[in-house]
């Protein structure tokens, strides 16, 4: 088996001036893998908007630093384990959590908040490959679970969605937030002489080829690329590294993720503009025998690499002894810009970091993909829909759509006493930081939208994302994106990237919200074919009042308005895909001048204290969201929803339509919302009222269309994913 | 001034949080306690949540087998309260401090949500200052908090007054009769499932809950006054 591929050889052989040796030939393998080189995708992430009058460190780094003012900083940094947790979901995701705290970890900052999105198949009974999409869902968020609460680092926040593109495979991306001051910040330094210690697991064969494993598509069950999880070790590893960064003994530090030591130590001192020697005998092995190509290469968890000043050495190994956690002295920083790896004085590789760290980059081809026209000649607009209740019933308790209490019951969200918001209880999560400030996060992806239109699809997830933010009165402050795509190498698919990468960039320069880090994940591909583009966005606020955080709750006997155009614009939506199984349709458009002065006013009117809930619509239409808002408060309304601002041609598609910039909220201000929303040119109706007792009831054109007790719409609701795991298999 | 002593197992993770309440909120004198220094001079003992080396064994299994466990036994002899919280019950349980054992949730999975409780029993140094069949709110999370005894030793705790918060109306669990706290026969150490640190900021109350949790760590402190 040839190591690198003919032109990756010819170009290391060109740069090396000679032949590279087998194990040179392993590292470098390992870290121009497109996991770990971004080969693919690194020219055009450059073009994404970075700077912010906030933004500390952009991406690049293991996370995004944000100044949020006093003397602190947020970090915040998001990941994928989508291979490791297609073929061993326990431990992929696990893995995954583990990942995620220790890029948190490597800036100096405590981590004090995990998030994720979850993508499966359909695990409806009925589905094709239910059975082993449901085994997945189950073992993915144990995975995550078991980690997470062990670890003490508490899960407030997540999304998920299921789409037949991904049957049999999973997406498991996991986000983290850390928190801490300023001056604990660990900006890498490191001068000649140096130690370099590798703290944590000792090194093993679990997670051999993780790298290039997750840089291929999915076509054998490698089982042994999966790194095995241990919380407590990770625990551990993280409280001895926060005393040492307390007590001044780190100078320099990285996780090892991704491509093992060979990645870790080549980008380290690449970063660094120093050399590194290592010598192999030093490092901690779980098993004998390992060969040095496997050492260098082995993804093993909990691992961490440390730059410490000789002075300060003994101090913080006391600090290891106390946590008993291992370490072990494995080299020294030189000023010869080369990582040298050796084995007891005979050097084994030996090669200029900055090659190692700096893959050839591609520019690979992209085109428009054919399935865009075949669906588009293939599409036929569905007939209008009469049976409302029937449909509405079926939407809620959707598992896109419905309660996903099974899920966040499971993960310990109160851990760390910051959690304002319980998972579910708004449209994002908050958190408290010291000093009277309070943190939002939200993670927002539609792969629907996003096959058939990446460009718009994009641009909607962030629109989303902003709404979803500006409900609980938060500001931004930054995004984090995970591209996760199909094989690169295919054009078409290429082009999906592409178009994803142009819709970040427009949306953030024209919003002045900037890119702090982000992730890509390629090659997400079965046997069956490609994943759907699956971009998922994280975007972080700041609420600067606890009296803004707004929930989507009505107040009894309250005005009911909703802002923003219903249009047809139906394309993905969960009313196509899953209700009528219709694929095709105009993916809604996100006017970006509308949507900022949409946001705007919910602002204002949060400031002035105009509103008592708001809710933004988004997935399943405004009937979700109506009902939701009654779901959350306990309370029933009377409305008319063909006085809904609306473009629509009919009944079903002016209920279930995804238009963006759109929201509900209740109010007792009627008079000083509609002059303001007047002045604003804001499309607005007050199109109804909440009641005081527990009916739902939706009127169009005179006539009741919906008339349901919350009872039985909570059922739907609430029982889809308990009904799935309760009930024999 | 009250001295509170926060013990910390590796693998303790709520320890943090009661040190931030009870230092921020209630500004009382609480300090960290390393499971491998000695303890001295602490008026009472908190032994907070978490997963002691990650659940190995049992949860709490481990911890509960240190040596600073030993003085913590003494310290009970001697009428010092000890409060053991969620992995510190379990720790109290495995010791033999308290009766009983907390074995894997009746739904096998881990759980996390407010419930309520209800107080069978105000004469205890942690639940003093609430009113006997009290209500209140109170968050848990547990994968092994499944409360159970056999039916003997059950009439003896119960007789002797040792169950302190059963939860009311909903048992999250399928602990043995609704049991969500219980004391020793002096009523000096307390075990519970429940995390009154997680209840005890307002900012942090969700609707439709109440913040009486704190009274757990006010009886505490009024216990001494």
């Amino acid at each position: 088996m040839n190591i690198l591929n003919i032109d990756e050889y010819s170009y290391l052989k060109k740069k090396l001036r000679r032949e590279p040796n087998e194990l040179e030939q392993f590292i470098i393998s390992a870290e121009w893998s497109e996991h770990c080189s971004y080969k693919s995708s690194k020219k055009h992430l450059k073009l994404l908007p970075m700077k912010g009058n906030h933004v500390l460190v952009g991406p690049g780094y293991d996370a995004g630093v944000i100044d949020v003012g006093n003397g602190y900083v947020v970090t915040v940094h998001i990941e994928s384990h989508n291979h490791p947790s297609a073929v061993e979901p326990y431990g992929g995701a696990a893995t995954g959590v583990g990942g995620v705290i220790r890029d948190i970890l490597s800036m100096g900052s405590r981590p004090i908040a995990l998030y994720n999105a979850l993508r499966f198949g359909p695990v409806d009974r009925n589905s094709k490959f239910g059975s082993k999409n449901r085994w997945l869902l189950k073992n993915v968020v144990k995975g995550i679970a078991d980690y997470g609460n062990c670890i003490g680092v508490p899960t407030v926040g997540g999304e998920v969605e299921f789409d037949k593109s991904f049957d049999n495979y999973c997406l498991v991306d996991v986000a983290s937030i850390g928190y801490t001051k300023l001056e604990n910040l660990v900006m890498n330094t490191a001068k000649k002489g140096d130690a370099l210690i590798l703290g944590g697991n000792a090194t093993g064969v679990d997670g051999i080829h993780g790298a290039s494993f997750a840089s291929k598509n999915l076509d054998e069950e490698n089982r042994s690329a999966v790194q095995i999880p241990d919380p407590f070790l990770e625990k551990m590893l993280m409280e001895a590294t926060l005393e040492a960064i307390e007590n001044d003994c780190i100078k320099a530090m990285k996780d090892l993720g991704g491509g093992g030591l060979s990645c870790c130590l080549s980008e380290t001192a690449d970063s660094l503009k120093k050399g590194f020697l290592v010598d192999l005998s030093t490092i901690p092995l779980k098993q004998k025998n390992m060969t040095d190509e496997q050492i260098m290469i082995s993804e093993s968890q909990e691992r961490m690499l440390y730059i410490v000043n000789e002075k300060k050495k003994i101090e913080f190994f006391k600090i290891f002894d106390k946590y008993n956690v291992n370490y072990s002295e494995i080299g020294y920083v030189t000023d010869d810009l080369n990582l040298s790896v050796v084995r007891e004085g005979n050097t084994l590789a030996c090669m200029p970091a900055n090659i190692i760290a700096h893959a050839p980059l591609l520019d690979r081809k992209f085109k428009q993909p054919s399935y865009l026209k075949s669906i588009l000649k293939s599409f036929k607009e569905p007939e209008p829909q009469m049976d409302i209740k029937k449909l509405v019933f079926k939407m809620l308790s959707n598992f896109s759509i419905c309660s996903r209490k099974w899920i966040y019951e499971q993960f310990d969200h109160e851990v760390g006493v910051r959690t304002v918001s319980k998972p579910g209880a708004s449209d994002s999560s908050v958190i408290k930081l010291d000093e009277g400030k309070f943190l939002s996060f939200k993670l927002d992806g539609n792969s629907k939208h996003c096959y058939l239109n990446p460009y718009e699809g994009i641009i909607g997830c962030l629109a989303e994302s902003l709404r979803n933010l500006t409900c609980v009165g938060a500001s931004p402050l930054g995004i984090v994106d995970h591209l996760q795509f199909g094989n690169p190498e295919n054009e078409e698919i290429f082009w999906t990237f592409l178009q994803t990468i142009n819709g970040i960039r427009d949306y953030c320069k024209y919003m002045n919200i900037p890119v702090v880090g982000g992730k890509v994940s390629l090659y997400n591909e079965t046997s069956s074919g490609p994943i759907k583009p699956c971009p998922v966005i994280g975007m972080l606020g700041l609420i600067d009042s606890k009296n803004k955080i707004k929930y989507p709750k009505y107040t009894s006997n309250q005005s009911i308005f909703v802002i923003g155009t219903t249009k047809d614009e139906m394309g993905g939506s969960e009313y196509f895909e899953y209700c009528l199984n219709v694929l095709g349709g105009k993916v809604p458009h996100v006017d970006l001048e509308e949507q900022r002065n949409v946001i705007e006013s919910i602002k204002n009117l949060i400031d002035g204290d105009l509103i008592t809930g708001v809710h933004d619509c988004s997935k399943g239409g405004m009937i979700v969201s109506m009902l939701e808002m009654a779901l959350h408060s306990n309370i029933g309304f009377k409305v008319s929803v063909d006085k809904m601002p609306n473009k629509c041609s009919r009944l079903d598609y002016l209920l279930f339509s995804e238009s963006h910039n759109r929201f509900i909220f209740t109010t007792n201000h009627d008079s000083k919302i509609i002059r303001y929303l007047k002045k604003r040119k804001i499309p607005y109706a007050r199109i109804g009222a909440s009641s005081n007792d527990r009916t739902c009831l939706i009127d169009y054109k005179g006539k009741a269309v919906f008339n349901s007790s919350l009872e039985t719409i909570s059922q739907s609701y609430h029982n889809s994913f308990t009904n799935l795991f309760t009930k024999s298999n | 001034m009250v001295r509170i002593g926060i013990t910390v197992f590796p693998g303790s993770n709520c320890d943090r949080d009661v040190h931030h309440i009870l230092n921020n909120v209630f500004h009382v004198d609480a300090r960290y306690i390393w499971y491998e220094s000695s303890i001295d001079n602490f008026d009472c003992i908190i032994i907070p949540g978490g997963f002691t080396y990650g659940d190995r064994l049992r949860a709490g299994a481990i911890a509960a087998h240190s040596t600073i466990m030993n003085k913590i036994m003494e310290l009970a002899d001697d009428n010092v309260p000890i409060l053991g919280i969620c992995n510190g019950f379990q720790i109290l349980v495995e010791s033999g401090l308290l009766p009983g054992a907390l074995i894997v949730n009746e739904s096998l999975n881990f759980i996390c949500k407010w419930m309520n409780v209800v107080v069978t029993n105000t004469d205890t140094p942690f639940t003093n200052l609430y009113d006997k069949n009290q209500k209140f709110s109170i968050p848990i999370a547990h994968g092994e908090g499944r409360f159970m005894i056999d039916d003997k030793s059950y009439n003896k705790i119960k007789k002797n007054n040792q169950v302190t918060l059963e939860y009311w109306k909903h048992n999250p669990n399928g602990s043995t009769n609704n049991i969500a706290a219980i004391c020793n026969d002096k009523g000096n150490v307390m075990g519970m499932m429940p995390h009154p640190e997680r209840g005890s900021d307002k900012d942090l109350i969700p609707a439709g809950h109440n913040q009486s949790s704190i009274l757990i760590f006010k009886s505490m402190i009024n216990y001494f006054k």
